[in-house]
């Protein structure tokens, strides 16, 4: 489980080969620093900077970016380190484009994983203001182990001031040469492939309807999968009641100037985030005693949608604590009344008479009463969360929504990634009235896997193994089309493999409408084909990011995210073909390739126990309600209901023609 | 507040309270003699245990910091107390109208991590505040600290409609909360 660190919370590490991710939205130099007992850094060959990238043990990214993937092995330090400390700065300190302080960026993410992507601690760096440089973790050795702290130490004077802080003698010349080497990377790279939000493309997003336009800055990216980002002032005491709410109200008069919607932006490119985002719709007061009236987007964010994403995931933690507390008390009450009856029945006095009788009428009465109050506290939450969800689900857009919801049938072909993508529904037998969105981070970060394998489904229904296919790729079909409509034009790329052409007919959407990339791929040479050239992609896109040099891509190279659908696997897989496959499976996500698997386990056990790490690298989903997806806070399983496009719905049919005029368009 | 106390948490006007915040503050106490000014790093976790007819239903501490209904929330372990100098340095949230019907007690325990005894801590309080306002309700001091390394500090406990606070103060010993059952037990 990850521990999400507050500032100077320290965590101890268990590995010693680890890796630190940071996300900041905005290109920060990462920088490595080795210190002794004393925090002291001797000298510059104690750190790894973008001008000497890899020192002993350690290893950070050649420029500037967004995105960073450091590299430590804590066993390769030497005896007098101590400390290595994982320091941030803003390019424009040292002279480069973009913002000059952290107060105008996304608050920072950092986080330590181990090889295996597992992560172990994660830190999101806020309350910075006018610091352009900041020491954001320390991992530390204590007592001979080695434990991660979150710094969040911020510096206005940038990386010199920093270092300088730190005892480097050579402070003010070394942090002269990294800015130096960021600058070199910063004119030698080219814009990284997907651009992520900025305000002017925003106001032309289909925004949600009737609630204003949505405008805001970067979201923070990075957030891992299924936990929640930055959940901080979200009280306990359920959504509706209005929480702790940034104050953003203040300065009514400069905020709608940006808001107004339409194609001109009047606001600096360079200062997005500077100005306060729209306030938060606020609920009406409550009448007394009465819970305060649900309103869509009652939940923090920069934008309408991240406000919208947090909703839904306070939502889902609510449902999931409710659920857990009604489920304490049942199973408190069970346990108490199997007690009390049993000694009523060893009792000899309750043999006597009707003595026994009136001491198990009173067990199951009082259990009878505790479960009563229970279900009262928990159909109490449910009627507010049933609420709220009523107000939230017709405000999400696309992206987030149902296919039955009218903003896909005013959908347009978006201009920017969105946040996340809804994946189905997630509902717990307690509470079949309500819907949770089962929301997750955009760009993917691990393949699908659509199980058509037999399923035991929830109502008890037989569904053949054929029906199963079908539905199974039916559903992919559903995901995929989801993915090319919520990416704008050309940024998303479907490739897929059909060896016996089993799933010609429900890949009819994507290929009638010509969204894919080439025709499905049929027989043993379609699929070597296909997977021969994804993985050279994956392997040149990766030599490429490795030496530091994307600009090194072939000229009119297709940076777009990829996904593979691969149908009836194993069929039409050799040992070479199965092995390129896992090969993407393990490489392909952090170089935006991606697989949907739609298989049935079962048919490929020939390959034994070699498969497994393929299958559990892929997140699960069936074609038919299933309960196998477990929520981050207390582990109930939740029934998961796949985002199926209603019986005679031409939704997924109009979308689609949109998207594939786009693509043409933009090929052109 | 001494050992023993009860004090109801009603508020003086009928209504009962929906939010208390129990707060753990401490100081390490400075060695004297040749380096006297260096202080050991004293690590003391605050710990609620939630009790459903005197069984452990759910226990928050620092790895285990919300309960599993969301109703008490522990705001993250510190390791070497006094950077508030007199203010919180761990706290419990506990959102007394959300804690599921069936428990009845949450007692509060504060522990030695670290192994050092109560002697060796300065300044050691703890505090309940009424979250909503920030009003402190009671206030119980770790002064004279004995030889003994975790304490039972006070429980919260249902009666009628609401809830009471009774202070403990009872010394036992123990590294984290599993130690401290069969102390707790007794006070129930």
């Amino acid at each position: 489980m990850t521990a999400e660190l507050v500032r100077g919370q320290n965590h101890p590490l268990s590995q010693s080969r680890l890796e630190i991710r940071v996300s900041a939205g905005t290109p920060v130099v990462a920088v490595a620093a080795l210190g002794d007992e004393n925090g002291r850094i001797h000298g510059v060959e104690w750190v790894a900077h973008p001008g000497a990238p890899t020192q002993p043990g350690l290893e950070v990214s050649r420029q500037a970016a967004a995105d960073h993937r450091l590299a430590v092995d804590l066993d390769a330090m030497t005896d007098a380190v101590h400390r290595v400390g994982v320091l941030l700065a803003l390019p424009a300190a040292g002279g480069g484009p973009g913002p000059a302080r952290f107060g105008a960026v996304a608050a920072p993410f950092v986080a330590v994983t181990g090889l295996d992507g597992d992560e172990v601690a994660s830190y999101t760096i806020t309350g910075l203001e006018a610091e352009s440089a900041v020491v954001a973790l320390e991992l530390y050795r204590r007592q001979g182990a080695w434990k991660v702290r979150a710094v969040g130490q911020g510096y206005t004077g940038g990386l010199a001031e920093l270092l300088t802080d730190q005892g480097l003698p050579e402070a003010v010349p070394l942090a002269g040469s990294i800015n130096e080497a960021v600058a070199r990377g910063l004119a030698r790279s080219v814009q990284a492939p997907p651009s992520r939000p900025s305000d002017g493309d925003r106001s032309r997003q289909t925004a949600a309807p009737a609630l204003g336009p949505d405008q805001g800055g970067t979201a923070p990216q990075g957030a891992p999968g299924p936990v929640p980002p930055a959940y901080g002032g979200q009280p306990s005491g359920g959504p509706g009641q209005s929480g702790p709410q940034p104050s953003y109200g203040g300065g009514g008069a400069a905020e709608p100037s940006a808001t107004t919607g339409g194609p001109i932006n009047y606001s600096h490119p360079g200062r997005r985030n500077s100005a306060p985002p729209p306030p938060p719709p606020t609920a009406p007061p409550a009448q007394p005693g009465q819970p305060a009236q649900p309103v869509a987007g009652d939940a923090t964010g920069w934008s309408m949608e991240e406000r919208l994403y947090n909703q839904v995931w306070g939502m889902f933690e609510d449902l999931a604590r409710s659920t857990a507390a009604y489920r304490s008390a049942v199973d408190f009450a069970e346990s108490r009344m199997d007690k009390e009856l049993e000694q009523a029945l060893s009792d000899p006095r309750s043999r006597i008479g009707g003595q026994g009788d009136a001491v198990r009428e009173a067990a199951r009465a009082r259990h009878a009463h505790l479960v009563d109050q229970a279900r009262e506290v928990l159909d109490r939450d449910i009627a507010q969360l049933v609420a709220e969800a009523d107000v939230v689900e017709p405000a999400l857009p696309p992206a987030f929504a149902r296919w039955d919801n009218p903003a896909w049938h005013a959908y347009r072909v978006p201009m920017e990634i969105p946040m996340a993508l809804r994946l189905g529904d997630l509902r717990l037998p307690e509470a079949d009235r309500i819907r949770i969105p089962m929301l997750l981070r955009l760009p993917l970060e691990r393949g699908l896997w659509i199980d058509s394998g037999r399923a035991d489904s929830i109502d008890g229904s037989f569904t053949d193994s054929h029906d199963m296919r079908r539905l199974a790729m039916d559903t992919a079909v559903a995901h995929a089309a989801r993915l090319l409509a919520v990416y704008p034009a050309g940024e998303f790329t479907v490739h897929v493999i059909d060896p016996a052409g089993s799933g010609t007919q429900p890949l009819a959407p994507l290929t009638g409408t010509g969204v894919l990339a080439a025709p499905p791929a049929q027989g043993a040479a379609g699929v070597t084909d296909v997977l021969s050239r994804l993985t050279q992609r994956v392997d040149l896109v990766q030599m490429a990011l490795r030496g530091g040099a994307p600009d090194a891509l072939p000229p009119g190279f297709d940076t777009s995210q990829q996904l593979l659908i691969v149908n009836d696997f194993p069929h039409g897989f050799d040992d070479r073909a199965v092995n390129q496959l896992r090969y993407l499976a393990d490489e392909g996500p952090s170089v935006g390739v991606h697989l949907m698997m739609v298989a049935d386990r079962e048919e490929s056990s020939a390959y034994g126990p070699l498969l497994d790490p393929l299958w559990r690298s892929l997140l699960r989903l069936t074609p038919v309600p299933n309960s196998h997806l477990a929520d981050p806070w207390v582990g109930h399983a939740w029934t998961y209901e796949p985002p199926l496009v209603p019986a005679g719905s031409q939704v997924l049919h109009q979308v689609l023609t949109q998207v594939a005029a786009a693509r043409r368009a933009w090929n052109r | 507040m001494t050992k023993g106390q009860a004090i109801s948490l009603q508020k003086n006007d009928g209504g009962s309270l929906t939010a208390v915040r129990m707060g753990l503050g401490w100081q390490a106490a400075p060695r004297r003699g040749l380096f006297g000014s260096r202080t050991r790093e004293i690590d003391l976790d605050a710990s609620a245990v939630l009790f459903a007819d005197k069984q452990p239903v759910d226990v928050v501490f620092f790895r285990h910091l919300v309960s599993d209904d969301g109703s008490v929330r522990h705001t993250g372990d510190n390791l070497v107390g006094g950077v508030g100098q007199g203010g919180d340095d761990e706290a419990i949230l506990v959102d007394l109208s959300r804690v599921p019907v069936h428990i009845d007690q949450i007692v509060f325990t504060v522990n030695s991590f670290t192994g050092q005894t109560f002697q060796e801590v300065q300044n050691a309080f703890c505090r309940l505040v009424d979250e909503t306002n920030g009003q402190e309700l009671a206030r119980y001091t770790l002064a004279g600290g004995g030889a003994y390394t975790a304490q039972l500090m006070a429980k919260v406990h249902r009666t009628g409609g609401g809830w009471t606070m009774t202070a403990l103060g009872n010394p036992a010993n123990g590294r984290t909360f599993q130690d401290l059952m069969p102390a707790i037990l007794p006070v129930l």
